[in-house]
């Protein structure tokens, strides 16, 4: 047994070793060699990561991790997706095996120091609502005194819902299902008033009813559910380009720089654009990244805005408003700081 | 020797048929249709009343399948306003044009687009292999059975993967989904998992202690864990201890895990046949001076495998249906396919979950019908020779 032991054991700490190297390395001269970026996505989640039918990856998330590989490679199709499961997501970034998660992933205090992560931003400020019926006439949620409401069983929606009605002093009866599917199927045959998950999800869900266009998402939002990408923690160099980029596509909206006038851009005299376009100041080099990385990111997939109107937005099926993701200037909370 | 008067006699009473009757057919209540009817469906007051429950629930069943799958069907359309009940004012059933959309990504996944007759030429590929093995009158079996298992593993790796120096463009197994994956790995399973197995069948009744306790704790360790751990562990832990850049690819661990996972009960299965052969073949092989593998290859297996083509089949079917379950480390199978395509928001409506799921349910139904008629086939032909 000790001979075995004697003989196993370099090979544990090698392994560990290497491992732990693999996960701290500077990811950014990876990226480079690699000439890849390893992205771990959702996959099965409209508007932020969903194959489409010819097997392309779409949506907010997935569109980021194009923006990273256009600011660091130049190109957004050197992104290989990866396909995460909830359970697995974060084991797969701290192994090494992706080099961003970018799946919808909430922002919490726990997640972001116990299990080594670094959350790079916000790009979707999610919440969870409600869905009525338009005959219902409510207007609000604190309309739904007596109502019952359809909610997918054992998840925190089902404890949001319920912490929201008892602070605000009011009874209603949950009806709980083992899935969305079935909670969705059982609002629409009329089993319950409202129907409750994350606003996002209630989009896509509303799609499915019978007739859409009778059914309203109330305006409250009861929980906070923050979505962003997160890094591995101790490569401050990663971090920093995840976040810029994020911050390039919200400050790009603001300048009013998008995909299509991006090239005129380019020629601009204002010194923000001139700063953020790169033809003043060595900004992109201090990142690591080329001169006019952020050029590449707006060629690529456009500003924020371009990109939450195409995945989830208005020029989408899922039709979500802007709400809390507006720019900090236009009455939501999206905000970046600048590039100087 | 002259015949006496009493003898004479005799002779003329016996008569003896020239020309034999025709043979009356059954009486009616026993041939044609009511005859079939009655053999089959009531032969009894039991069979009387599954007959009539069985005809109840078809009747029940099969005028709404029909009515959602072909006449309430949409079958052509651009989006999911041709699939909406509150668009299209009538009754809708099943979503087609939804099907037709993303048909491409059922077969292929991600897999690029203008890599994807290469796709094709794999299905071609093994579909010519698979009916040289099994069809029996095929010429050349035995240049067949080279091909199956040593050109097409081959060209099919170097087709499928890539390979720069002859023009084919690598393509990464991240992109690979649907059909394709389905095939790919059930076919890996199957192959593998029958000789693999036998191996480990007759290890575990050998009398070499270190092969036999080797044969017995892989049996016994594998079928003790759950198909999901054994994927689990491949796609997620491995990635901790081995680094990044050295560890095997994703579908790769996936193929090993299910094709170690399927041997080890395809072991049991085969162990099973060997321990139904009596003694005394085992004895008589030894008798006519026959060696250990002589013995098995000629008189043991052959009978062995017979008695277990049932068995067999039974866990091809249930390792072709396995194959869904690399969706949990990030695969996308056919079925998984299936399930993201419903998500699509350009096509949610109330129908199309249930459209993309009958597509599911016809594809595995079509695929393990087939290899159980042929697994009948074969058991009737091979029975042949107990029927002497």
């Amino acid at each position: 047994m000790k001979k075995l032991f004697k003989l196993i054991a370099p090979v544990a700490v090698l392994a560990v070793a290497f491992a732990a190297q693999s996960a701290s390395a500077q990811t950014l001269k990876t990226v480079k060699d690699r000439g890849m970026l390893n992205c771990g996505s959702n996959g099965t989640l409209a508007g932020f990561g969903l194959p489409d039918a010819q097997g392309q990856w779409t949506g907010l998330d997935v569109d980021f991790c194009k923006a990273i590989a256009a600011a660091v490679l130049g190109d957004a199709k050197k992104v290989k997706f990866v396909p995460l499961s909830a359970k697995d997501r974060f084991t797969a970034l701290q192994s090494g095996e992706v080099d961003i998660l970018a799946r919808n992933t909430t922002w919490t205090s726990s997640r972001d120091t116990s299990l080594g992560l670094n959350f790079v931003g916000v790009n979707y400020y999610d919440g969870q609502g409600f869905i009525v019926r338009k005959t219902l006439k409510v207007n609000s949620a604190l309309e739904l005194a007596g109502a019952s409401v359809c909610v997918q069983q054992g998840t925190t929606t089902e404890l949001n819902l319920s912490d929201y009605f008892r602070a605000n002093n009011m009874q209603v009866k949950t009806v709980t299902f083992a899935t969305a599917n079935e909670a969705v199927k059982a609002y629409d045959a009329g089993r319950c008033d409202a129907y409750t998950t994350d606003a996002s999800g209630l989009y896509a869900e509303r799609l499915k009813l019978a007739n859409s266009a009778d059914h309203i998402v109330l305006p409250e939002i009861i929980s906070k559910e923050p979505l962003g990408p997160a890094v591995r923690h101790g490569d401050d160099q990663w971090f920093d380009v995840a976040k810029w980029v994020l911050y390039a596509m919200i400050n790009a909206e603001e300048l009013n720089i998008t995909q299509k006038n991006v090239d005129e851009m380019v020629k601009s005299t204002n010194p923000d654009v001139k700063r953020f376009v790169g033809t003043e100041g060595n900004y992109g080099e201090q990142l690591g990244l080329p001169k006019d990385w952020a050029v590449q990111i707006i060629k690529a997939v456009g500003n924020y805005g371009e990109v939450f109107d195409r995945n989830v937005g208005a020029n989408s099926p899922l039709k979500i408003e802007r709400g809390l993701n507006k720019l900090w200037n236009k009455g939501g909370i999206q905000y970046a700081p600048p590039v100087r | 020797m002259t015949m006496s008067e009493g003898d004479l006699a005799v002779m003329e009473i016996r008569f003896v048929r020239g020309a034999m009757l025709d043979s009356k057919p059954p009486p009616a209540s026993m041939r044609g249709a009511i005859g079939w009817l009655r053999e089959n469906l009531l032969s009894s007051p039991f069979n009387i009343a599954l007959t009539v429950i069985i005809a109840l629930l078809l009747a029940w069943i099969i005028p709404d399948l029909l009515r959602f799958l072909i006449f309430d069907a949409v079958w052509t359309g651009a989006d999911r306003d041709a699939c909406l009940e509150g668009v299209q004012h009538r009754a809708i059933g099943a979503c087609w044009p939804f099907v037709w959309e993303r048909w491409p990504y059922f077969v292929y996944g991600s897999y690029p687009g203008p890599d994807r007759w290469r796709v094709d030429v794999f299905f071609v590929m093994l579909a010519i292999g698979v009916v040289w093995l099994l069809w029996l009158h095929a010429p050349r079996r035995d240049i067949g059975a080279i091909y199956f298992f040593v050109v097409l593993p081959i060209s099919a790796f170097i087709l499928l993967t890539g390979w720069r120096a002859i023009g084919l463009e690598p393509v990464d197994t991240v992109l690979w989904g649907g059909i394709l994956v389905t095939i790919v790995v059930s076919w890996v399973g199957i192959v593998v998992s029958l000789p693999l197995g036998i191996v480990l069948a007759l290890g575990r009744r050998s009398h070499m202690p270190a092969v036999r306790l080797f044969s017995i704790t892989f049996i016994e360790f594998v079928r003790g864990v759950p198909l999901v751990t054994v994927l689990f562990m491949a796609s997620v832990m491995l990635p901790l201890f081995v680094p990044e850049q050295y560890s095997p690819d994703k579908l790769l661990r996936a193929l090993v895990g299910i094709a170690l996972f399927a041997s080890a009960y395809m072991a049991e299965v085969v162990r099973a046949g060997l321990q139904a052969i009596p003694k005394g073949q085992f004895e008589g092989a030894m008798a006519v001076g026959l060696n250990y593998p002589q013995r098995m290859r000629l008189i043991i297996l052959p009978q062995a495998l017979k008695i277990t083509i049932p068995n067999i089949v039974n866990t091809y079917i249930g390792l072709f249906k396995d194959t869904t379950l690399v969706f949990i480390v990030g695969i996308f199978d056919f079925l998984h396919t299936v399930e993201i395509s419903r998500i699509d928001p350009k096509w949610a409506t109330p129908v199309t979950s249930t459209t993309g799921y009958a597509v599911a349910a016809i594809f595995y139904l079509i695929f393990c019908y087939a290899m159980s008629r042929y697994a009948r086939a074969t058991e009737a032909r091979l029975a042949l020779s107990d029927r002497r």
